[in-house]
């Protein structure tokens, strides 16, 4: 139970990183650490005690084997958040260009 | 069935080569970019009729991919609303990319656009097709992604901005939607669609489902602009080019928002009356207070863009109902938003092209030196406010209708308010910009080029004629399909398990 609670921790960590931090840096951060904690929700779903790798070969028996379809989801999640994160950070560089500061506070021309 | 159905991954392979071919040996010539973009769109799209024609002869069609066998590989169905969605969807694409070709011309990397706006194409029909959980996901993710560079194609100070919010709420929102795949799928360890309806069918509800559904809600939320969620929208959509406005107002919300809600909510989870009150509560929330932050502005798009969180609000409404007059209603307020909500941005693209403001203060008798805009954003505008002929009127009337009849009576009150609201805002943009006096600094604007003016009329067209979609021998074809697929509910897992 405490693996899931520290991951449920983690991914509140991110959230609070997003919403409180003022540096579009952080906030990046922020979202990557959520993107960790979502991932690591899905090995310990797939997580058996005592669970061995999910290699079949014909002369071993496999009682008791770890669920091989999350950790194939997870390499597609990891892909994507790494496309998302170098975005937002390819924005972000564009933004310190035009404004010459990563603070958001300062960066409010839209509003209304 | 078997040849029939080998047309359904085309709807994601076709854009996806088109969006590579265009990457790759566009750079030098922008004429190739423009007919890359045309060839494909125009291929979807007549695809997507041939759809609706299939779908009307063998109601469900499926696609295995890699010939894995149901429940194991990943599935591609197409039922009513599948083909709706795909018409909707390329309609607006076509018109949109050929509206391009004369409007990006301000823009340089031409080959990028396209290939960017393609690759959301490919995006949202993915999502659109696809049968299965993590596989919607991913599609969606493609398309979020694309569109989070469209915003900021023009990279100036407010376009990054906008970009920047848009794609941090965004990737938030996708990460609910992870989370609850994740937890949905530790609870049925299946992730296809249908296998995973009768499974949560048989378990029954339980806190897992609720707290499934609050965490799709949320995620499905952010991306479809409902009011808690909505904070994105006004600075994205009016800060992207105008095409792109369109497309993601016309269609990318209602694809990854609305379509996704409904699928989850009524084909997996099964609707109950907690999520369905949830529904009809949110979407008279963001269909009022859309309509009271849209009154007070007069940035043009920005303006049109808290119209868009509005509308969502009535097609929301409309399916919360529930009863299958509200879906039939929600829907196709769904069909008509995505046709005259691209009108108008289209519209404010050519007052932009050709005046090179937003302001609505600045402008001023723009009718007399630009007829085919001002005629079209005529037509647009009365066919959101919902005056008789025109195609929203018939929407909002039948999810108005069906509100009554659920006894919903403050919901059909709100419902006419939001659209008297609607009506008032928009004539204070045809008055502003379009009738009264000509400006003196606008003697010298001409009319925007041909390929902006044909999907523009093009448009108005479907606006005026889009009303006999109701009339039962039209609709059989199309509309109540759509309907049926969503009101089957659960029974979908049952179609498509059958189905083989």
């Amino acid at each position: 139970m405490i693996p899931y609670l520290l991951c449920l921790i983690l991914f509140c960590e991110g959230l609070y990183c997003v919403l409180r931090k003022k540096n579009l840096i952080k906030i990046i951060v922020g979202i990557m650490i959520m993107d960790y904690a979502v991932n690591l929700f899905f090995i310990l779903i797939a997580y058996k005690i005592n669970g061995r790798a999910p290699i079949l070969s014909p002369d071993t028996d496999i009682m008791n084997m770890v669920d091989p379809l999350p950790h194939a989801l997870v390499l597609t999640s990891i892909v994507i958040g790494l496309a998302t994160t170098a975005l937002l950070i390819a924005i972000a560089i564009r933004i310190y260009q035009k404004y010459g500061t990563f603070d958001i506070t300062k960066i409010k021309e839209l509003k209304g | 069935m078997i040849e029939t159905s080998q047309i359904i991954p085309l709807f994601v392979a076709i854009p996806l080569g088109g969006a590579f071919l265009t990457s790759l040996i566009s750079k030098k010539a922008d004429w190739l970019a423009d007919l890359l973009g045309i060839i494909t769109t125009l291929a979807m799209f007549i695809l997507s009729l041939v759809a609706v024609r299939l779908v009307y002869i063998y109601d469900i069609l499926m696609y295995e991919m890699g010939s894995w066998k149901l429940p194991i590989g990943i599935v591609m169905v197409m039922d009513g609303l599948t083909s709706f969605m795909l018409v909707t969807v390329n309609l607006v694409a076509l018109l949109v990319a050929c509206y391009s070709i004369s409007y990006m011309k301000k823009f340089t990397a031409k080959w990028s656009f396209y290939t960017l706006f393609l690759l959301m194409v490919a995006g949202m029909n993915g999502v659109i097709v696809t049968g299965d959980l993590f596989n919607l996901f991913v599609f969606l993710e493609i398309a979020a992604v694309a569109s989070y560079a469209l915003v900021a194609f023009g990279t100036e100070k407010h376009e990054l901005e906008a970009a920047f919010k848009y794609a941090v709420m965004g990737s938030v929102g996708s990460l609910f939607i992870l989370l609850g795949i994740a937890i949905l799928y530790a609870h049925t360890s299946t992730l296809n669609m249908a296998d995973m309806g009768n499974i949560l069918r048989e378990k029954g509800a339980s806190n897992i489902t609720i707290l499934v559904s609050v965490l799709f809600l949320m995620g499905f939320g952010f991306k479809s602009a409902l009011v808690p969620f909505h904070a994105w929208l006004p600075d994205a959509h009016p800060s992207a080019p105008a095409p792109i406005s369109a497309m993601l107002s016309g269609v990318l919300i209602k694809s990854l928002g609305i379509y996704a809600l409904c699928r989850v909510v009524f084909n997996i989870m099964g609707v109950t009356p907690a999520i369905s009150n949830i529904l009809m509560f949110l979407g008279a929330l963001s269909m009022v207070i859309g309509v009271f932050l849209a009154i007070g502005q007069w940035d043009f798009k920005r303006l049109l863009a808290y119209h868009s969180i509005s509308q969502i609000g009535y097609v929301i409404l409309g399916i919360g109902i529930g009863t299958p007059l509200g879906i039939l209603g929600g829907l196709f307020h769904l069909f008509n938003h995505s046709i005259f909500k691209s009108l108008l941005f289209l519209n404010s693209g050519a007052v932009e092209y050709s005046t090179g403001t937003r302001d609505l203060k600045e402008m001023g008798g723009l009718s007399s030196k630009m007829p085919v805009t001002g005629s079209t954003s005529f037509i647009a505008s009365m066919s959101i406010a919902g005056i008789p002929p025109f195609n929203g009127f018939w929407s909002k009337l039948i999810i108005i209708i069906a509100a009554v009849e659920a006894g919903h009576y403050w919901y059909a009150f709100w419902a006419v308010l939001a659209s008297i609201l609607t009506l008032a805002s928009f004539t204070k943009v045809m008055k502003y910009a379009f009738l009264g006096k000509l400006g003196e600094k606008w003697n010298q604007i001409r009319e925007v080029p041909g390929f902006m003016q044909v999907s523009m009329l093009l448009l108005a067209l479907i606006c005026l004629v889009g009303g006999l979609l109701v009339l039962p021998t039209i609709s059989n074809i199309f509309l109540q399909k759509a309907s049926d697929s969503l009101l089957q509910g659960l029974d979908y897992a049952t179609t498509i398990l059958n189905g083989m």
